[in-house]
C-alpha cells in the first residue's frame, strides 16, 4: 500500500543506517554522556519499526524472523543474569563486577558494558516483537 | 564564536525567565508540584470519567508522565548541572530519582504495550472497546 | 510545563482518538524538554525516544486494529461526579505539597541519603564519568535486572495475549468453515470461552 510513497521510501532508506549506527553510539558511549542501553535499545528497535512501516511487516520478518526476535529476548535476559552468575563464579557476590577483571576498576567497566548489552539486547527485542504482533493482526483483518 | 554566542542568548534567557518563574520571590517555589497535580488530576479525571479504553490507557500514561515530572522536580539542585562528572563543576543534581524514572519509562511504554493488547483482544471477542457496552453484553450473555 | 497542563486537558476533552494519541505524543516530546530543562539529560533522552516515537506507533496500531472514534458516553451526572472526586483529591494534594521543599532547594532531604556518596565516590569505584549509568547499572544492578525481566515479561505477555488470540481465531474460522450448518451459534461461544 506504500508503494507510491517515493520520497518517504528514499528518505526512509538514507536514514535507516545512521539510526542504526547511532543507536550503537548510545549503546557504547553511555558511560561517558547520556545514554545506555535503554535508550539504545529503543532507537535500535525504531529502526526496524520505520522500516516495518514503510515496507511491511513481511519484508522485516525476511530479514529478522520472528524466532530470532524471541530468541534475542531470552538472549539478552541471560546476558544480564549471567554476567552476575559470572562474578559468583569468580568469588565474588552476585552481580559483583569488582572480580571480572585484576583491577576492579576494569572489571566494572566490563561488568557495565556486558550488563548494558544485554538490557539493549532485550529492549530492543521486546520492542520489536511487541509491534509484529500488533502489525501482524492487522495484516488478518 | 560571538555570533553563535548571540544566537543562543534568547534561548538562555528563556531558560532564565524560566528558572526565575519557578523558583523566583513571587511565587512560593511550589508552581511545578502544582502543575504536577493538575497533570496527575487531568489523567486521573480521563481514567474514571471516561469509558472508552484507549482513553484510559492515554490517561494512565499522563498520570505517569505527571509522576515522572514530579521525581525529576525534586530531583533538582538550583546551580547545578546534569550529573555527568566533570573537572571544575561542584553542584550536580541527584542522579537516584534519574535512574529510577529512566528505567520506569521504558517499563511504562511495556506495560502500556500489553494494555493495548488487552484492549485489541477485548475488541476482538466482544466487538466493542467501551466499557459500558461491555458490561452490556456480558449481562446479556448471563441472561 | 504550562503547555503540557493545557495539552493534558485538550486529550481529555477531544474525541477523535487519532487526534488523542497524536497529542499524546507531542505530550511526551514537551515533556522531554522539560526534563532538559531540569537537568535530567538521560531521562530526557528515553522520554523523547520512547514516549514521542513507540508509544505513538502503538496507539496507532491499536487504532488501526479497534475504532478511531470514542462514543459519546456517560451522562454528565457521570461526569460531574468525577470531576468533584478528582478535585477533592486534588485540593488534598495541593494542601500537602505546602510542606514539600522549595524547587531547586540544595538542602532538601533527597540530597543528604545516598546521592552525595554517588557524586562523590561513584568515579573512584566505578570509573565513569556518567553517574546516572553507574548508579543503574553498578549500584542498583539489581533493580535493572528486576526492570528487564518486566520488559520480558511484558513482551512474552503481548505475544501471548495476540499472537495466539490469532491462531486461535483462524482455527475458528476453519472450524467453522467445515460445520457451515453451526457456524453463528458456536463461533460466539468459542470467543466466550477464549475470553473467559
Amino acid at each position: 500500500m506504500m508503494h507510491r510513497k517515493v520520497v518517504l521510501r528514499v528518505v526512509s532508506k538514507f536514514l535507516i543506517p545512521p539510526i542504526l549506527v547511532f543507536a550503537l553510539y548510545v549503546q557504547f558511549h553511555g558511560d561517558f554522556g547520556p545514554g545506555g542501553g535503554f535508550q539504545a535499545g529503543v532507537i535500535f528497535g525504531a529502526a526496524f519499526i520505520l522500516y516495518a512501516i514503510l515496507f511491511g511487516v513481511e519484508t522485516v520478518k525476511k530479514v529478522l524472523p520472528p524466532w530470532v526476535t524471541r530468541l534475542l529476548l531470552v538472549v539478552g535476559v541471560l546476558t544480564y543474569g549471567l554476567c552476575g552468575v559470572a562474578g559468583l563464579l569468580l568469588g565474588g557476590n552476585y552481580l559483583d563486577y569488582n572480580v571480572l577483571a585484576h583491577d576492579p576498576l576494569h572489571g566494572q567497566h566490563y561488568g557495565i558494558l556486558i550488563v548494558e548489552a544485554g538490557v539493549g539486547i532485550t529492549v530492543a527485542a521486546a520492542m520489536i516483537t511487541i509491534f509484529n504482533v500488533f502489525a501482524g493482526q492487522t495484516g488478518e483483518d | 564564536m560571538q555570533g553563535i554566542v548571540d544566537a543562543f542568548a534568547p534561548l538562555y534567557a528563556m531558560w532564565q525567565s524560566f528558572e526565575a518563574f519557578m523558583a523566583g520571590p513571587g511565587s512560593p517555589g511550589l508552581l511545578g508540584y502544582w502543575i504536577v497535580v493538575v497533570l496527575m488530576m487531568t489523567g486521573f479525571y480521563i481514567v474514571i470519567a471516561h469509558d472508552n479504553l484507549v482513553k484510559k490507557i492515554v490517561g494512565l500514561n499522563v498520570f505517569q508522565v505527571s509522576v515522572f515530572l514530579f521525581y525529576i522536580l525534586m530531583a533538582k539542585v538550583s546551580g547545578g548541572t546534569a550529573p555527568i562528572l566533570a573537572d571544575g563543576i561542584e553542584k550536580y543534581a541527584n542522579p537516584l530519582p534519574h535512574v529510577l524514572i529512566l528505567t520506569a519509562i521504558v517499563v511504562g511504554v511495556a506495560t502500556t504495550a500489553l494494555g493495548l493488547a488487552l484492549v485489541v483482544r477485548i475488541r476482538n471477542a466482544y466487538d466493542t472497546i467501551e466499557d459500558d457496552e461491555i458490561q452490556a453484553v456480558e449481562e446479556e450473555e448471563d441472561t | 510545563m504550562l503547555i503540557m497542563g493545557v495539552m493534558a486537558i485538550a486529550i481529555a476533552r477531544i474525541r477523535d482518538l487519532f487526534a488523542v494519541s497524536m497529542l499524546s505524543g507531542i505530550f511526551s516530546l514537551t515533556a522531554a524538554a522539560a526534563y532538559v530543562v531540569l537537568d535530567a539529560v538521560d531521562v530526557a533522552f528515553t522520554e523523547a525516544a520512547v514516549g514521542a516515537g513507540i508509544s505513538t506507533v502503538l496507539m496507532l496500531g491499536t487504532l488501526a486494529l479497534t475504532t478511531r472514534q470514542e462514543k459519546v458516553t456517560g451522562g454528565k451526572s457521570k461526569g460531574t461526579a468525577a470531576f468533584f472526586v478528582v478535585a477533592v483529591t486534588g485540593a488534598v494534594l495541593i494542601y500537602g505539597t505546602f510542606d514539600m521543599p522549595r524547587y531547586g532547594d540544595p538542602i532538601a532531604p533527597i540530597h543528604h541519603h545516598v546521592a552525595p556518596r554517588y557524586l562523590e565516590k561513584s568515579f573512584g569505584e566505578v570509573g565513569m564519568p556518567n553517574v546516572v549509568t553507574s548508579v543503574l547499572a553498578s549500584y542498583r544492578s539489581f533493580d535493572t535486572l528486576g526492570e528487564v525481566f518486566v520488559i520480558f515479561t511484558a513482551a512474552t505477555g503481548v505475544l501471548a495475549i495476540l499472537g495466539r488470540a490469532g491462531r486461535r481465531r483462524r482455527e475458528d474460522e476453519i472450524a467453522d468453515e467445515t460445520v457451515t450448518a453451526r457456524s453463528d451459534d458456536a463461533s460466539p461461544d468459542k470467543d466466550k470461552e477464549t475470553a473467559s
